[in-house]
């Protein structure tokens, strides 16, 4: 057969299978990223079968996704957004960075994987997925709920310490020395934050070089303008969707709203193809070994992102079930913590990062989207209802 | 007026805005960016948590605001109009093919021509109370009129077709 027919084949029939799991996800209220990459896991490297023609359009396409997943994520804040949150927000975010970046550095330390895993693994503990928190908290109808701002806020700073934590990452990885390295850092945080500073003060005049309401024309722009500040972000090896981010920022206004909205569909075709991708080249017979360090580090890191939740909910003065909503909504990890793991193994840290980060995400989307119901259940208030009664009549007597 | 209306900002979704009325009931409005409004009402026992949320699109939204907003405008006219029987208030879209489009308030003679004030033009969902002559009329506006009933008439007759 034909490579070119074979490769549509192939495509055609992985997308059609992602489809079927992605109506399943919805119908059991959880998010598809799982299940991609269970499918993924299926096909390609130690899965079942083996994909060959499409190899290559697939990896092309996974780095659009990140690329486009980022630039969204970027699109989604205003500048003003961003500095509010870094106000009012600041404290439970560094809060939210110590208490889940370090279990994820200890394990990797533990392993002795080294430094660059240890700053990867961290990263992989520390981001909550926006994208699966913002849908839970749609479908759960709590965007009205008075704990919501802080959980955003949290969310927006930890997109914020993206822009700054994955050029880091990607000029260790590539840095053979520790000079070499300490340049490559700089170089990468002084290159971010002049386009963050531009992107948020000058966004308008960027703004400008789009027609906002000729849909071609815009997609093509958009698109184009992300993928070539991408690659000469990662020219100067400042990690590629980090640039995808600062031109999300950058487009503010109407702009901004029409390129979302042209550039959704493409990114969700993309973004499920990445984590396919990742699901393909990652080893699933090397994930069963992996299981065990998952959960566990799953476990510590979900107990830590609910302090962290409940912090941010009781700085905003909200009360006790609102601080267990706050806490819960938070757990479930995704695309940066998959994001991370790709930056970390392709520059050479240990393979069984992928493994680890692998099931670490399924576990924490999974069981992340049941424990965000549980404040919500009868038996639940009704525990914390109680204790509060008693914690009134210890202070009373 | 004690009402205070708070905003918070939803960032990456859109604002919300919340409403405690006089018993202690919050209801907020979240507005998402592309339009999209859901209605929230509070839960009585844990004040931190909407119960339901009620999504409304574009339209809805606006015919909601509209019942809720002209009920309170309309019933502060009729408490005009309760002293004095046989006076009437009314809302008259303006027709699109008035003759008065884009003249002055003053041209059309109204008060003079049908015994009947206009004390008030809704455009674009704002009010604009007691215009003054000078005021012109715009395509989509909305007359608010006081006056008896064939005064009224009048006064949609003469922004539909002029005087006769």
């Amino acid at each position: 057969m034909h490579d070119t027919t074979l490769l549509l084949i192939e495509v055609g029939a992985l997308l059609l299978i992602m489809s079927l799991a992605g109506r399943l996800a919805l119908r059991i209220g959880m998010s598809p990223i799982p299940f991609y990459l269970v499918i993924g896991l299926a096909f390609g490297e130690g899965g079942i079968v083996p994909l060959d023609a499409s190899a290559e359009f697939l990896e092309a396409g996974s780095e659009i996704g990140i690329i486009l997943l980022l630039a969204l994520l970027g699109l989604e804040y205003t500048a003003t957004e961003l500095f509010g949150s870094l106000k009012s927000t600041r404290a439970a975010g560094i809060v939210d960075g110590v208490l889940n970046a370090v279990p994820g550095a200890l394990m990797a330390l533990m392993f002795g994987w080294g430094p660059l895993a240890a700053v990867a693994l961290a990263g992989v503990t520390w981001v909550s997925s926006s994208g699966v928190v913002a849908t839970l908290l749609r479908d759960l109808g709590r965007l009205s709920n008075r704990e919501t701002p802080a959980i955003l806020g949290v969310l927006v700073i930890e997109d914020l310490a993206m822009a700054f934590y994955l050029p880091i990452l990607s000029a260790l990885a590539v840095g053979a020395s520790i000079l070499q390295g300490a340049i490559g850092v700089a170089i990468a945080v002084g290159v971010v934050s002049v386009i963050l500073y531009v992107a948020l003060r000058h966004g308008h005049i960027v703004s400008r070089l789009f027609p906002a309401d000729h849909a071609e024309p815009l997609l093509l722009g958009v698109l184009g303008l992300t993928m070539l500040v991408a690659g000469l972000a990662a020219q100067v090896s400042v990690s590629s969707a980090v640039g995808a981010f600062l031109v999300g920022i950058a487009l503010s206004g109407r702009v901004a709203a029409a390129a979302s909205r042209v550039l959704t569909p493409l990114r969700d075709l993309f973004a499920a193809t990445f984590f396919v991708f990742f699901g393909i080249t990652s080893d699933s017979s090397a994930l069963w070994s992996m299981l065990l360090p998952a959960f566990l580090l799953a476990a510590v890191t979900i107990a830590t992102k609910v302090v962290t939740g409940a912090y941010a909910a009781r700085r905003a003065g909200v009360g006790t079930l609102g601080q267990w909503r706050a806490g819960f909504t938070l757990a479930p990890r995704g695309e940066f913590s998959i994001v991370i793991a790709g930056i970390a193994v392709a520059s050479g840290a240990a393979p069984e990062l992928a493994s680890l980060a692998t099931a670490y995400v399924l576990i924490t989307i999974i069981s992340g989207t049941f424990l965000a119901r549980v404040p919500d259940a009868a038996w639940f208030r009704a525990i914390v209802r109680r204790r509060a009664a008693r914690a009134a009549a210890t202070a009373a007597g | 007026m004690g009402i205070r209306i708070e905003k918070v900002d939803l960032p990456g979704i859109g604002v919300r805005h919340d409403l405690v009325t006089e018993s202690g009931r919050r209801i907020s409005v979240v507005s998402h960016r592309d339009g999209e409004r859901d209605l929230g009402v509070f839960d009585r026992d844990d004040p931190d948590a909407c119960r339901d949320s009620i999504q409304l699109n574009d339209d809805e939204a606006a015919a909601l605001a509209d019942v809720l907003g002209a009920s309170v405008m309309l019933s502060r006219l009729t408490s005009l109009s309760d002293e004095t029987a046989g006076l009437y208030t009314e809302q008259i879209a303006l027709p699109t093919d008035s003759p008065y489009l884009n003249r002055t308030l003053g041209e059309t003679k109204a008060r003079t021509r049908t015994h009947s004030s206009i004390v008030a033009i809704v455009r674009d969902g704002t009010i604009i109370p007691s215009p003054t002559p000078a005021d012109h009329l715009r395509a989509g506006d909305v007359i608010v009129a006081v006056g008896t009933r064939e005064g009224l008439d009048g006064v949609a007759k003469l922004l539909a077709s002029g005087p006769d």
